[in-house]
């Protein structure tokens, strides 16, 4: 009956000869592959193309161009009454240092026999960086007993100095720009062969604090890497619990009813919602309600943890959903109560997937710019804010911020540290995704 | 167990090996109908026929255990098939010793168409003969139609053959009373007689094994006997 | 070997651990166990056999009642262990498991290691006093579930590590450790291969000197080989529940006779 129900067999060719319908589907075949190399190639391309402008741009921030002086730190200018009192010495102010400074970079310009047509005296002290008398002065306070002697200082040169020793400013530039001349840097190059102007790696500018508009080469992501920080820490320790709960309660405890439902769309909703969304509600509740300060990594990681919550959630519930319900029953079996299947079995199964969702989650949070503008992250603060807990609520920045305020700036220097912090997040963010890797290999499943 | 089995392989195979019961059964059936007839006609050829049969009886009993026991490793009956399995073998075992009786027949046969005849006794034993071939016939169609009535009416049958084992077991005994010489063919005639009676029980138990196949249990053994042979005594009375 | 089969007939004479009576299963809307009466007797392999979906699973997880975490789910009648209704508002399932243990039809070894495995139920439940007694019993399930000489040497490993049928065999370890009694079997070989089957089948038998043991099985020949009373369960009922040797035999419903001769699936 069966033998009698198939369909007569059709004539065959050969199977050496390749049948044009065969053919057909072959070619089907290469041309789709072919469309996916091509696609393929179009995303590597993209992020070739981005990474290459990033780098290009960026790299050259982590080395600054420095002068470095023999300088006679004059007592009579530094520490007027000779008591070497830090208090009394406060009182000069950096422009005292600027003149000691200027006067240290002539003289070695003069000891060194270079003679540049044209230039002034002027010329020759804006070579310095506005920041360098800062600098000094603060070396000196921290250590008075250096004044009436001759030490080496290493000072940072100006921004334009710094951008023509890493290609950015040329001569044919240099004629049309008003704040550098020619001359300032046909005596850089000199300077650059006496070995006075040196180039060297930027600590300064992963530890430093952000300057102002006509300093790009003094500015660094200090305070906005400490704010991001402090920040993350806060996701962490409010989002980890809540989110875990939530989700263990949903996922395990939760009746399957109209109000779960509504709650879980409405979960999968808050993690579509636009981040400046939860920017104003963090304004109007955080700040205007709860009257926690502006700009504090308080206020900011409170944002993203409400932002970052759902998008914890979902993965987390994906974690727990997926331990085997082998499992559950086989604790179930033994006599196990719920909450303790779910403690001894349940979660430990799911954690590299909760993990691994959480440090997305984190990332994604690490990322976030447009909630921060809205409360008042983007301000300029140079000041490191203190150690939690206290620091939480001193005002500091955000390095996704940070990167959007200097790409407002006019100087062209900011455009190469908006890159060099550019690379800063993507190196943290990469950090991070790779500890998320690492997790999910770590504890790979095991049932 | 009119409905088929899911696997129809299985069907087939407990159809085959109860078809080749069936053809067993025929070939008997023809022996103890040939050895009755070379008996009554004292046809030597034919009885040298029957003699000759039983072999390829033995050989289909060889091969309906084979068969059978591939069954059972292969499907594992269980309730009626594993019954309808047990039943194959037992009534092959039936048969096969029913088909040796019939050749024992024809090998007295030989030995009797030697001698001397005793009048009425080839006839009286082709009439039992006949009735037992009737009742294996019987019960086989009831085996075929798991038919428990006619398998009980086969059981109830089986007492005519009895007494007309104890009806010829007289007469045998009057015949040698009568004569001595007539002791030796009708010493050969009783063991002749006794066989057949035997037969008749081998189509008991094959009706037996119908009723077990069909009900799952042994019939009573309230079968009523009428072999009054071991109760008559050997002074015949 | 014929003489174990004799013997075992004696089993009908033991005395009853469960008795239910008048079952009713829902699932939702749909009746999915009828009306169902079973006694299982003390020390004795019983077998639930019928077609999928015939409720044998479900009414086997009604007897520790791993039905309740299903919510749609919806049990009546009474079911008795020792003459006490564990449907009672009183009774706690998780006490319940304690003393109805179960292995599944999947081995589902915790990922953790063989030995925690096994002590995982007496931990939970407080059974031992001190780490010596829980040696002492973690060893003494490993023996009951002929895993012990196996196992010995490397109890630090995980249990997942095993093979499927030395998997399953630390499962009905870890459900023994408990010493419930009775064991809950859902169709425990049928991830196993026939070795590993045969092992487990003949774990089963020893461990009826001990437990009463009630396995689900979709081979008949199975049942026919461990039980020593089968059910048979069709659309919801009970269609048949007596010695199986008569049930495989000689059936009286026939509706089994059709299911155990293979001709209704």
């Amino acid at each position: 009956m069966t033998d009698a129900s198939l369909p007569t067999t059709p004539h065959r060719g050969s199977l050496i000869e390749v049948d044009a319908r065969t053919r057909r589907r072959n070619a089907a075949e290469k041309r789709f592959r072919l469309y996916g190399l091509v696609a393929l190639g179009i995303g590597l391309a993209a992020l070739v193309i981005l990474l290459t402008s990033v780098l290009s741009n960026g790299v050259s921030a982590f080395r600054q161009t420095s002068l470095v002086l023999e300088m006679n730190l004059d007592a009579a200018v530094l520490d007027k009454k000779g008591n070497r009192d830090p208090e009394e010495m406060k009182k000069v102010t950096t422009i005292g240092y600027g003149k000691l400074i200027d006067k240290a970079l002539k003289e070695a310009v003069a000891a060194k026999g270079i003679a540049i047509e044209g230039l002034t005296d002027k010329d020759v002290a804006n070579m310095i960086s506005k920041e360098a008398a800062a600098q000094v002065r603060e070396r000196v306070l921290s250590n008075p007993d250096l004044v009436g002697e001759t030490v080496t200082v290493k000072v940072l040169a100006n921004g334009r100095i710094d951008g023509y020793l890493k290609g950015r400013v040329t001569m044919q530039s240099a004629e049309r720009d008003s704040n550098v001349t020619p001359n300032q840097l046909r005596l850089a190059d000199a300077l650059m062969a006496e070995g006075l102007l040196v180039k060297a790696f930027n600590w300064d500018f992963i530890t430093g604090p952000d300057a102002s508009e006509l300093r790009p080469e003094a500015s660094g992501l200090g305070v906005a890497i400490l704010g991001s920080a402090y920040m993350m820490i806060i996701v962490l320790i409010l989002s980890l619990p809540i989110g875990v709960a939530a989700s263990i309660y949903l996922e395990e405890f939760a009746p399957k009813n109209r109000w779960t439902d509504l709650i879980e769309v409405n979960i999968s909703n808050l993690a579509a919602v636009p981040s400046i969304v939860f920017g104003i509600l963090g304004l109007a509740i955080f700040i205007n309600f709860a009257g926690l300060p502006q700009s504090a990594p308080i206020v900011g990681g409170l944002v993203l943890t409400l932002m970052t919550l759902p998008r914890i959630i979902i993965p987390t519930r994906a974690a727990l959903g997926a331990v085997p319900p082998s499992i559950r029953e086989a604790a179930l079996g033994v006599g196990a109560s719920k909450m303790q299947t779910i403690f001894h079995h349940v979660l430990p199964l799911a954690m590299p997937g909760i993990l691994t969702g959480m440090i997305i989650g984190l990332a994604q949070a690490l990322g976030e710019t447009a909630p921060l503008l809205l409360i008042g992250m983007v301000a300029f603060v140079r000041d490191f804010p203190a150690a939690p807990p206290e620091g939480f609520f001193d005002p500091a920045a955000a390095l996704p911020v940070q990167v959007y305020n200097w790409t407002q700036r006019a100087d062209p220097g900011f455009a190469e540290r908006a890159s060099g912090a550019i690379i800063v997040l993507l190196v943290f963010l990469l950090v991070m995704n790779a500890v998320a890797i690492l997790l999910r290999n770590r504890f790979e499943r095991r049932w | 167990m009119s409905e088929q089995h899911i696997l129809r392989a299985f069907d087939r195979d407990l159809e085959a090996v109860q078809g080749l019961v069936m053809r067993m059964g025929g070939m008997v059936e023809t022996a103890i109908l040939d050895a009755a007839e070379a008996l009554a006609a004292r046809d030597e050829d034919m009885a040298e026929k029957v003699r000759a049969g039983d072999k390829a009886i033995d050989a289909l009993e060889e091969k309906i255990n084979e068969e059978t026991a591939r069954l059972i490793a292969l499907r594992a009956p269980a309730a009626s098939d594993l019954r309808t399995a047990l039943s194959v073998l037992k009534i092959a075992s039936s048969l096969e010793r029913v088909g040796d009786f019939a050749k024992n027949m024809a090998k007295r046969t030989t030995v009797l168409s030697q001698m001397h005849d005793i009048p009425g006794a080839g006839g009286a034993l082709k009439r039992m003969s006949k009735a037992v071939v009737q009742m294996l016939s019987d019960a086989l169609d009831a085996y075929n139609s798991r038919d428990v009535a006619l398998a009980e009416d086969v059981r109830a049958r089986d007492r005519e053959v009895d007494q007309m084992y104890t009806a010829l077991f007289r007469e045998f005994l009057t015949h040698m009373m009568e004569d001595p010489r007539n002791i030796t063919p009708c010493m050969h005639l009783h063991f002749i007689a006794k066989n057949i009676e035997r037969m008749g029980d081998h189509a008991t138990t094959i009706s037996e094994q119908v009723i077990y196949l069909v009900t799952g249990a042994m019939p009573e053994e309230s079968r009523p006997k009428a072999d009054s042979v071991t109760t008559a005594g050997i002074e015949g009375k | 070997m014929e003489d174990m089969r004799l013997a075992d007939r004696t089993a009908s004479a033991r005395e009853n651990k469960i008795t239910a009576r008048g079952v009713q299963v829902y699932y939702g809307t749909n009746h999915a166990i009828k009306d169902v009466d079973v006694d299982i007797a003390d020390r004795t392999v019983t077998a639930f056999i019928g077609p999928s979906g015939c409720g044998k699973s479900t009414f086997l997880r009604c007897l520790n009642r791993m039905n309740d975490t299903i919510p749609i789910c919806r049990v009546e009648g009474r079911i008795e262990i020792d003459g006490e209704d564990i449907y009672d508002k009183r009774v706690d399932p998780v006490q319940l498991r304690a003393r109805v243990g179960m292995v599944f039809q999947k081995p589902n070894p915790f990922p953790k290691s063989i030995y925690d495995n096994v002590a995982y139920g007496p931990r939970i439940h407080g059974l031992t006093r001190n780490r010596a007694e829980l040696d002492e019993v973690v060893e003494k399930s490993l023996r009951r579930a002929a895993l012990w000489n196996e196992v010995k040497d490397r109890l630090t490993s995980p249990g997942t590590g095993l093979s499927g049928g030395q998997q399953q065999r630390l499962c009905i370890a870890r459900a023994v450790a408990t010493s419930p009694e009775v064991l809950l079997m859902d169709e425990p070989c049928s991830a196993l291969d026939p070795i590993a089957t045969a092992q487990v089948e003949e774990l089963i038998d020893e461990l009826r000197e001990n437990f009463s043991v009630v396995i689900v099985t979709h081979s008949m020949q199975q049942a026919a080989r461990v039980s020593q009373r089968t059910a048979f369960f069709h659309l919801g009922n009970l269609v048949e529940f007596g010695e199986t040797g008569q049930i495989f035999t000689n059936p009286r419903d026939p509706r089994t006779e059709a299911y155990i001769t293979g001709r209704i699936g």
